[in-house]
């Protein structure tokens, strides 16, 4: 191919030119799934999710809902399992994973029946119709309890709730830690969240019997491996499902990835109904059940010389994937594993990766992706060592850093990392960003009584995954068995039409980065055009665009693999037209330059044809084109060399390109609220080449603004029997303006030497990043050496607040508040009548009904078993329930266990009440403690209307059962009851 | 006092963007699907349904609200005005949107419209805010993508220009 | 998250509200901003038969003085008593919390008596009410009761309203003289349900604090002018007689604490601005 230089006054690329996605976007013409027209016939979906954390599925009753008028069908998991296979799982493990409950549900949340109506609304009067039978079981939600052989194994096929586990070692790690002057460790817990795009899930399925073919609009964001895995749950090969995107995606974070599952559900709620079927996700729903980050519990120990020189580290990771092992999990473990050892040279290394199961949401993708969970554990060890061994935390860091000069560097773990200059960005961090200056900030505020502290951190972000890094999970003999996986091919295809204007189609499936823009700037550079004059066409379809496994908008791949397959392409076509321009302007093709709208002989500018002119060639007159010159359309395809399969020894390169990022931060925590104020933060990036610095702006504040909700206000929180916590985005609580503050961005520019533009990813590295950097701030203001996110100022000030009096003695016996969803509270009434009279009414029908707050009849199953109806409810929250009441452990007439369990639409209770009877001068003294726990709709979005429902239903019961025996002694029950519980 | 039963589809006439408009909704639609879906007006966008990230934000009788807080059948005679209506002619931006493009304040553009209704409702009734105003009062939305410090860029500088200019919405 | 079917009805003036209320009883609900309402329409937490909307009827759309008190009418959006210019001079203490009242884009529509119609404990504006020693006026097609804020509130969400009355609107004591209103508050985030909210009144001889939050319901105590050691005391025994919880975003230990620091903060500001 000639070598052709293009001479252009105006470089777009390092320019921020205005985007051209915004101009729609601005005036309300976006066009995201939601906005797009459907076929008339459509039917819309609504999914029954399952209140329960963990429970056998009985029966289901849907008749009701099915002769709803609008109803057209309704789904459960027999339906799903006769039309579709299982989804693929990412280890060799007998287990299946379907998209819908079948006979267990494993987490709150999972969909349990898929109603098919004339629109949203009739669907979900229809969910409100089907009755199903729960048999609960006990769920486990923490990952190391997960492992105790008395918990239940959530899958038949497995034998214990560990679904994986491997053990690797690089270097001589026994020898330094035996040989080791310090050693060094923590433990953290970190803990579950997701970057919830403000769009959730939407998709439109269609099934075309005659051609056994699915055609599926998703806002699905990638990795098209899944393409794969939902052709082979739906039982077609991969060119009978077509796969299309919206041309507009609001935002995914990797989260969209998380609705393949869905797809395959309604592909099969298509197929089975013979209409198409559009389904959008509710901000219920996706809080509930769509994907979250893992939480994971990490040991991590170092071998340390004196000065702070790390020189071996030990990896004990226990990763919590949720209720299935759903592809492409155990990914989030492994996308790190050749970073493991961070920014830092350390030769030795030993990891223990475990993979368990637990009654929680699955996973998936996140922005940071395993990143998140590594570097909390890296760097607040790196804090620590310096904290033990009494070094600053910065001297700390330098003398760990990977020497300048040593790139490209392989890690022990084998990632070979592409280029840098870590020193130089860090010592520039630390002059431009006035380290010093916080310094002394610091020591005022201290002198002032305040608690001020300084986090610092170091990492490597990768970008552009290796496809390959997740076989790490298999042992080396199986990957021998499977066959070799790697790479990250790119794709990109450019074309040329009549008029000579030129469009561009890439598989990266853009969510609000501005792909079609700098697409146009690369493109524009090459051809001498203005970005203007290129159409990038970003909405995907797997039956036109060329595309593979790794296609995508995930692991920061788009500038440094897309862009530089856009390049690629172009120099493809470029080279023909040079050819094509050379035979009409009687040069050397190395003598061609584009500049300016027009092909021209360099040195003569007016020896020239105008762009478009030649690029219409082919169409119009390819007879004047030898054939091998004809240009109408290329598409390059790329994949890194670099990125080769896990070798014998588990080194994998995991990502193609590392960036380099150094932050610190001051933060200010009131002592009386334990809130932060973040005073500070400085980030400093080398993130390769930039292309459009606005753009990098933008993903390092929208990763920072991630990172801030990580660290301070996130999380997906369960009870301790698998109730979901924070089912709304009043629980779930996303940072605002007034919670994110501007950081300070500062950059140094390595190109990478691996990718065609020199470009790295940059979009993930704060989520990495800044969590810890906020939490070791933390730590030093605190002078603690544990902390878990999220940063909460009920958790922080218990490090501050003075230890608590005792309470006067009126409150003694204040009721006591458990974890989560789950209540105890005790409580005490005097009636007039003797224990034996309040005996015989405790296990009497007639008089349960007249005391069960709200009951509707009470029906005598058993001498100690009793069924009834209630309505219950707080204010205006009022539902109907089944009620199960069971009298045990019988003392008559001294005492008596009642438990029951409390079934409805909003939710569910179990509990158990210990009611003791004590005769006393003129009647009996009732006491009772109680223990109930709470599932179910009130309790993921309402759980604050519980505690208080529960208080009064059970002290309207102990009021009925007063007043029933005939009343207390005046002014009695009001100070009895005052008190509440 | 007419009772508009559940189970029928009511006319619902109120002005959209300076236009007069009717469809028909039953009296549980919300007022999001109502413009989206009966109306074709899918530039007001629906994030959470429950009114915390405003996404949905529009302007029913000069006020801004959250239009998945509202009924269709509740702004029957208002004067209601989305984002579709915030330009100034077709192929234009207004000076909001403008600044906007040039901050790069929008990355996805899901959570756009509801700011601009929200801000362009603010300039009108506070034209000299200081930068902790914006904040507070921004904090009305959420936006997952920006990080939002493009947004207050954006903002400050529309009030500027707006308060330089103002004719020129 | 669609709401479940109603039938709604527009009251053309009080009157048509009363009717549709007594006709309807338990099975109506009476939406104004519906702020609080709406979301639990959609999650289908409540299902009314019947909606009645009285956002159009312009006689409860007054902020007007009533002898010591200023009615405050039931489709008084937030944002508009906020916006009243006598706020400050009249209602300080409305001045100080209405700001923490949700966001601007939700005060635009919700309404002063929707916030105490819907009695959460956490609410800045049925916490200043009590505070205020304010009431709630009530009426049915036969007439018309006053309740006291410390009676209209009895729990969770849950208040002394008949299903066939009307709040008409809130009455809120003048500001006096030489006294003192504060009002602060802590959440997880600016707009969040309060983890803690104090509203404080102090004068010479007294000192008032209400606080939100904590217990169930908006809770007073009213002590005289205590200082130093008596005053962390008594404040000591009022965290503890809120019954705090552990939930999500709080513990109950720190629930307390905020109650005695905030607390005594918040009376030690109202004292300053005595004057
Ligand atoms: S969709 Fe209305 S506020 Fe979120
Ligand atoms: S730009 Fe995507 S949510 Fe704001």
């Amino acid at each position: 191919m000639p070598k052709v230089m293009s001479v252009n006054p105006t470089q777009w690329c390092g320019q921020s030119v205005e985007r051209v996605e915004d101009a729609a976007l601005l005036t309300g013409r976006g066009r995201f799934i939601d906005d797009l027209g459907v076929k008339p016939g459509t039917l819309f979906a609504a999914i029954l999710r399952s209140p329960h954390a963990h429970a056998r599925i009985a029966a289901i009753r849907a008749d009701d809902a099915r002769k709803l008028p609008g109803v057209a069908a309704v789904l459960t998991g027999p339906d799903v399992t006769r039309l579709s296979a299982s989804l693929v799982v990412g280890v060799k493990a007998p287990i299946e994973c379907w998209p819908i409950a079948v006979d267990r549900v494993r987490y709150v949340g999972e969909p349990v029946a898929v109603v098919v109506a004339a629109s949203r609304y009739v669907a979900e009067d229809a969910i409100d119709l089907i009755e199903v039978d729960y048999e609960p079981l006990a769920a486990v939600v923490d990952p190391e309890q997960t492992l105790d052989p008395a918990q239940p194994v959530l899958h038949d096929g497995l034998k214990s709730n560990l679904a994986s586990e491997r053990a690797f070692r690089y270097g001589d790690p026994e020898h330094a830690f035996a040989s080791a002057a310090r050693r060094v460790s923590v433990t953290i817990r970190y803990p579950r969240n997701s970057c919830t795009p403000m769009e959730t899930y939407g998709l439109v399925a269609e099934y075309d019997a005659a051609e056994d073919a699915y055609d599926v609009l998703a806002n699905f964001m990638g990795p098209f491996s899944l393409h794969a895995v939902m052709a082979r749950a739906l039982k077609v090969p991969g060119n009978r499902f077509r796969l299309r995107t919206p041309p507009d995606s609001g935002g995914s974070f990797g989260v969209k990835q998380g609705v393949f599952p869905y797809i395959v559900l309604m592909g099969v709620a298509a197929r089975a109904t013979g209409r198409p079927v559009k389904w959008i996700e509710d901000r219920l729903e996706h809080l509930a059940a769509s994907v979250s980050a893992t939480n994971r519990v990490t040991t991590l120990e170092a071998a340390v010389d004196a000065d702070g020189r790390v020189r071996a580290l030990a990896w004990d990771q226990l990763e919590d994937v949720g209720a299935h092992i759903r592809a492409p999990e155990p990914a989030t473990l492994y996308r790190m594993h050749g970073n493991l050892t961070g920014a830092y040279d350390i030769r030795n290394v030993s990891v223990r990766n475990r993979v368990v199961l637990t009654n929680k949401t699955p996973t998936g993708l996140n922005r940071g992706f395993g990143g998140p969970q590594v570097y909390y554990a890296l760097e607040r060890l790196m804090q620590r060592i310096a904290v033990e061994l009494a070094l600053d935390p910065v001297d700390v860091i330098r003398r760990n850093l990977i020497p300048s000069g040593a790139f490209p560097y392989r890690t022990a773990t084998g990632a070979l990392l592409d280029s840098g200059d870590y020193m130089k960005a860090f010592e520039a961090a630390l002059a431009d960003g006035q380290f010093a200056e916080l310094r002394e900030r610091q020591q005022k505020a201290r002198a002032e009584g305040r608690l001020y502290g300084i986090g610092v951190v170091a990492a490597v972000e990768p970008s552009v995954s290796n496809m390959g890094y997740i076989t790490t999970a298999l042992t080396p003999e199986e990957r021998r068995k499977a066959g070799p996986k790697n790479g990250a091919q790119a794709t990109a295809t450019i074309s040329l039409d009549p008029l000579g204007s030129v469009s561009v189609h890439v598989s990266s499936v853009p969510q609000g980065q501005g792909h079609r823009t700098v697409l146009s700037q690369i493109v524009a550079d090459e051809l001498g055009l203005k970005p203007a004059d290129i159409r990038v066409v970003t909405d995907f379809d797997s039956a036109r665009d060329a595309w593979s496994i790794a296609s995508g908008n995930y692991s920061s791949r788009f500038a440094a693999a897309v862009g530089g397959a856009a390049k690629l392409a172009t120099d493809k076509i470029k080279a023909k037209l040079a050819r094509m321009a050379a035979a009409q302007l009687n040069v050397g093709p190395d003598d061609i330059e584009f500049a300016a709208g027009k092909v021209r002989a360099r040195g003569n500018p007016d020896n020239a044809v105008p762009f478009s002119r030649l690029a219409a060639t082919s169409h119009w007159s390819p007879g004047l084109v030898p054939e091998e010159n004809q240009a109408l359309r290329e598409t390059a395809f790329w994949s890194p060399p670099e990125l080769t399969p896990p070798t014998e020894g588990d080194e994998v390169n995991s990502s193609l390109c590392h960036g380099f990022i150094f932050d610190f931060c001051g933060i200010d925590i009131d002592r009386v609220t334990g809130a932060i104020r973040i005073d500070k933060y400085v980030t400093m990036h080398d993130c390769g080449r930039i292309l459009h610095p606005g753009m990098v702006a933008g993903q390092v504040t929208g990763g920072f603004a991630h990172a801030v909700g990580a660290a301070m206000y996130e999380e997906y929180a369960y009870g301790e029997d698998g109730s979901f916590l924070t089912g709304t985005f009043a629980d779930y609580l996303v940072p605002t303006t007034m919670e994110v503050p501007e950081p300070v961005i500062l950059h140094v520019e390595t190109p990478s030497p691996f990718t065609p533009l020199g470009t790295k990813g940059v979009g993930e590295g704060n989520c990495m990043s800044t969590p810890v950097c906020l939490a070791n701030a933390v730590a030093d203001a605190l002078n603690i050496d544990s902390i878990d996110l999220p940063l909460t100022p009920a958790k922080i000030a218990a490090h501050i607040h003075d230890a608590e009096r005792a309470p006067p003695k009126a409150q003694a016996t204040a009721p006591l508040a458990g974890k989560g969803r789950a209540l105890r509270g005790s409580g005490e009434a005097r009636v007039n009548v003797p224990p034996e009279t309040v005996w015989r009414m405790l296990l009497d029908p007639k008089t349960l009904e007249a005391i069960i707050p709200g009951a509707h009849g009470v029906e005598k199953v058993a001498d100690t078993h009793f069924r009834a109806e209630v309505t219950l409810g707080v204010g205006p929250v009022t539902g109907r329930y089944k009620a199960d009441i069971k009298l045990s452990d019988l003392d008559a007439p001294r005492a008596v266990t009642l438990t029951g369990v409390v079934n409805g639409a909003l939710g569910d209770a179990r509990g158990a009440g210990r009611i003791k009877l004590t005769p006393v001068e003129g009647g009996t003294q009732v006491t009772y403690d109680y223990d109930a726990e709470i599932g179910g709709k009130v309790a993921s979005i309402g759980g604050r209307l519980l505690d208080g429902a529960a208080k009064v239903v059970i002290k309207q019961f102990f009021a009925a059962l007063v007043r029933h025996t005939g009343g207390a002694k005046p002014g009695l029950f009001a100070r009895l009851f005052g008190r509440g519980a | 006092m007419p009772r508009l039963s559940a189970d029928a589809r009511h006319t619902i006439r109120f002005t959209l963007n300076g236009r007069a408009v009717e469809a028909q909704a039953e009296p549980r639609m919300l007022l999001t699907d109502f413009l989206r879906h009966e109306l074709g007006a899918t530039g007001t966008h629906v994030g959470c349904e429950h009114g915390v990230c405003g996404a949905c934000t529009i302007e029913i009788d000069g006020a801004t609200a959250r239009a998945c807080l509202t009924l269709a059948v509740q702004i029957d005679g208002a004067n209601i005005r989305t984002v579709e209506g915030l330009a100034p002619e077709p192929g234009r931006l207004s000076v909001l949107q403008e600044a906007f493009r040039r901050h790069h304040a929008l990355q996805c553009g899901f959570c756009t419209a509801g700011i601009l209704m929200s801000l362009d409702n603010y300039f009108r009734r506070k034209p000299d805010p200081s930068e902790d105003d914006l904040r507070d009062f921004l904090g009305g939305h959420l936006c997952r993508c920006t990080g939002y410090v493009p947004i207050l860029a954006a903002a400050m500088d529309a009030a500027k220009r707006l308060r330089e200019a103002p004719t020129d919405a | 998250m669609k709401p479940a079917r109603f039938d709604y009805i527009r009251a053309g003036d009080i009157a048509e509200a009363h009717t549709a209320l007594a006709e309807c009883g338990k099975d109506a609900r009476v939406i104004a901003g519906g702020q609080t309402l709406m979301p639990m329409l959609s999650m289908r937490l409540v299902r009314p038969k019947v909606l009645i909307d009285i956002m159009h009827l312009p006689a409860l759309r007054k902020i007007e003085a009533s002898g010591n008190d200023i009615r405050i009418g039931a489709a008084v959006r937030q944002a508009e008593l906020m916006a009243w210019p006598d706020l400050r001079d009249s209602l300080p203490l409305l001045k100080a919390a209405l700001p923490w009242v949700g966001h601007a884009q939700t005060r635009s529509r919700g309404t002063v008596c929707g916030s105490v119609a819907h009695a959460d404990p956490s609410a800045e504006i049925p916490l200043s009410l009590l505070a205020l020693d304010g009431a709630v006026e009530l009426s049915t097609r036969r007439g018309k009761r006053r309740v006291a804020a410390n009676e209209f509130f009895t729990g969770m969400m849950s208040t002394t309203r008949a299903d066939n009355e009307l709040i008409e609107a809130v009455l809120i004591p003048k500001s006096q003289a030489c006294t003192g209103y504060a009002f602060q508050e802590f959440g997880r985030r600016h707009g969040d349900f309060a983890i803690v909210a104090c509203a404080a009144v102090a004068t010479d001889k007294s000192i008032r604090l209400a606080v939100g939050g904590v217990a169930d319901k908006p809770t007073l105590r009213d002590w005289p002018a205590l200082d130093g050691t008596a005053l962390t005391d008594a404040l000591d025994a009022f965290a503890w007689e809120l019954d705090a919880r552990d939930d999500l975003h709080a513990t109950a230990r720190y629930r307390r604490e905020l109650v005695r620091q905030m607390g005594l903060a918040t009376i030690e500001e109202a004292r300053k601005c005595r004057a």
